[in-house]
């Protein structure tokens, strides 16, 4: 069964990019550091007022990690491309796709503990009360990070190995997440306003939908980005 | 690289009928502009002001036709690979990153003395911002990119993924928008003011072929050069 080998070959990948993570430490630790740093400059522009913290704290939390995440996307690239491994990894037998589909797990794997430190650091300093529907909360932060992770692995395949990467990525990416930006706050704000409206369902709803219609455009699009 | 070798390689027959075609663009619009601004009565609360509409809403239209020209040359090169295809790709985002960047400006001189703000984050405002980020960001990647190729086909799966985002952005940021304010229901328009507008959205349609058919033009022309540059660097000599 080739998809069965597909994924195996995607697992080995994710599980090589994620063992180089754990063995320098240096990469997560910094990257985390800056997401929370992040955090509490966001803090400072929004002054000590308790209520105007946790209104904003959604976006904030989800800005923090996006801001941070570029980091991480770009650097799962910039190892194979030091390394000089990238054309290796492709000369591999097996399709593009499982290239894409490892990075994009280990990224996923690498921004979601980023993302649960930076919520918990979140919660303290704008002082989120902490939903009884938490378990949702965990469905739209994993659903949020996917959306992104889908994105940044993609649209860094090609920032890093460009000139002038740092900006090339922020550059196409952003504009492109809107969507999934702009529902994960929204799902993330109602459901720590105690979902009084029930839009959280619906963002939550239109987010897994974003992130199928981006999981498939990219998956289609990465041979063509990874060839040249 | 002398300038002779340059025009040595470029065949005459692209300046053929495009620059007559121009003329009547040009024509057209100033036509249009001047029936339409005759035609249609002051607005009763706008006044003169309304008389932007005649520009900004055919660029507006036009801007949002743009992402389909592009999502069009560039699945068509990821089919044929044929370089022409690229460069009208290139050539249609930026004569639509020039339309977007125009709307926006118009819309903020409008809104200001009409709504009293320059800006308001209505749907049709950020989408169309987004738009004309999209289109920056694809015009950034070909820049920073020297490899033909891989520019090419980048820059085609940036403008097809970015074409598709579009009415995904349009739809997320009005829903976002619709649940913190009723939206404005659309005005009855007067049919004075119709008229005015469709002539000269044919207008804007002619001058936007124009600008692309002439920035294809020149992007071809350079790539001749580039091409004639390469030969007389391999020492094969500039002239055929």
């Amino acid at each position: 069964m080739s998809w069965r080998r597909e994924w195996r070959r995607a697992r080995a990948i994710a599980w090589k990019d994620l063992r180089t993570e754990r063995r320098s430490k240096a990469g997560f630790s910094s990257v985390t550091v800056l997401a929370v740093t992040i955090l509490v400059l966001f803090g400072f522009a929004l002054g000590p007022d308790a209520s105007v913290g946790r209104d904003a704290a959604p976006g904030v939390i989800w800005l923090a990690v996006l801001f941070a995440g570029v980091l991480a996307f770009n650097r799962c690239y910039q190892i194979e491309l030091d390394g000089g491994s990238l054309e290796q990894l492709i000369l591999y037998p097996g399709t593009r796709r499982a290239i894409f589909a490892g990075k994009l797990l280990a990224n996923f794997v690498f921004v979601a503990l980023m993302l649960l430190v930076v919520v918990f650091a979140g919660i303290v300093l704008f002082q989120v009360r902490i939903p009884s529907s938490w378990p949702a909360l965990v469905g739209i932060l994993a659903a949020g990070t996917i959306g992104l992770v889908t994105l940044g692995t993609f649209y860094a395949a090609m920032a890093s190995r460009s000139r002038a990467r740092e900006v090339l990525l922020p550059l196409l990416l952003f504009p492109m997440l809107v969507p999934v930006l702009l529902a994960a706050m929204e799902a993330t704000k109602a459901l720590l306003g105690g979902n009084v409206m029930g839009d959280a369902g619906a963002w939550t709803r239109l987010l897994v939908a974003f992130d199928v219609i981006f999981l498939v455009a990219t998956f289609l699009a990465f041979e063509f980005v990874i060839e040249v | 690289m002398t300038t002779g070798a340059v025009a040595s390689v470029v065949p005459k027959s692209h300046a053929s009928r495009w620059p007559v075609f121009g003329w009547f663009a040009f024509l057209f619009l100033i036509a249009s502009q001047i029936t339409a601004i005759a035609i249609s009565p002051p607005d009763r609360d706008m006044g003169d002001l309304q008389k932007i509409m005649y520009v900004h809403v055919p660029a507006a239209w036009m801007t949002m036709l743009s992402p389909l020209a592009v999502l069009y040359f560039g699945l068509r090169y990821l089919w044929t690979r044929r370089e022409e295809d690229d460069l009208l790709a290139a050539s249609s985002a930026e004569v639509a990153t020039t339309f977007a960047g125009l709307t926006l400006a118009l819309g903020m001189i409008w809104a200001r003395p009409t709504w009293g703000v320059w800006w308001t984050w209505d749907a049709r405002l950020t989408s169309m911002l987004v738009l004309f980020l999209m289109l920056a960001g694809y015009l950034a990647l070909r820049a920073l990119i020297d490899e033909r190729e891989r520019r090419a086909q980048w820059s085609a799966v940036v403008g097809v993924l970015g074409a598709l985002n579009v009415p995904i952005v349009y739809m997320s940021v009005r829903w976002w928008r619709t649940i913190h304010q009723i939206q404005s229901s659309p005005e009855t328009v007067d049919r004075a003011y119709v008229v005015g507008l469709r002539l000269n959205a044919f207008a804007m349609l002619f001058v936007m072929i124009y600008f692309v058919r002439r920035r294809y033009e020149a992007a071809l022309l350079e790539r001749m050069a580039e091409r004639a540059i390469e030969r007389a660097a391999l020492g094969q000599g500039a002239a055929r």
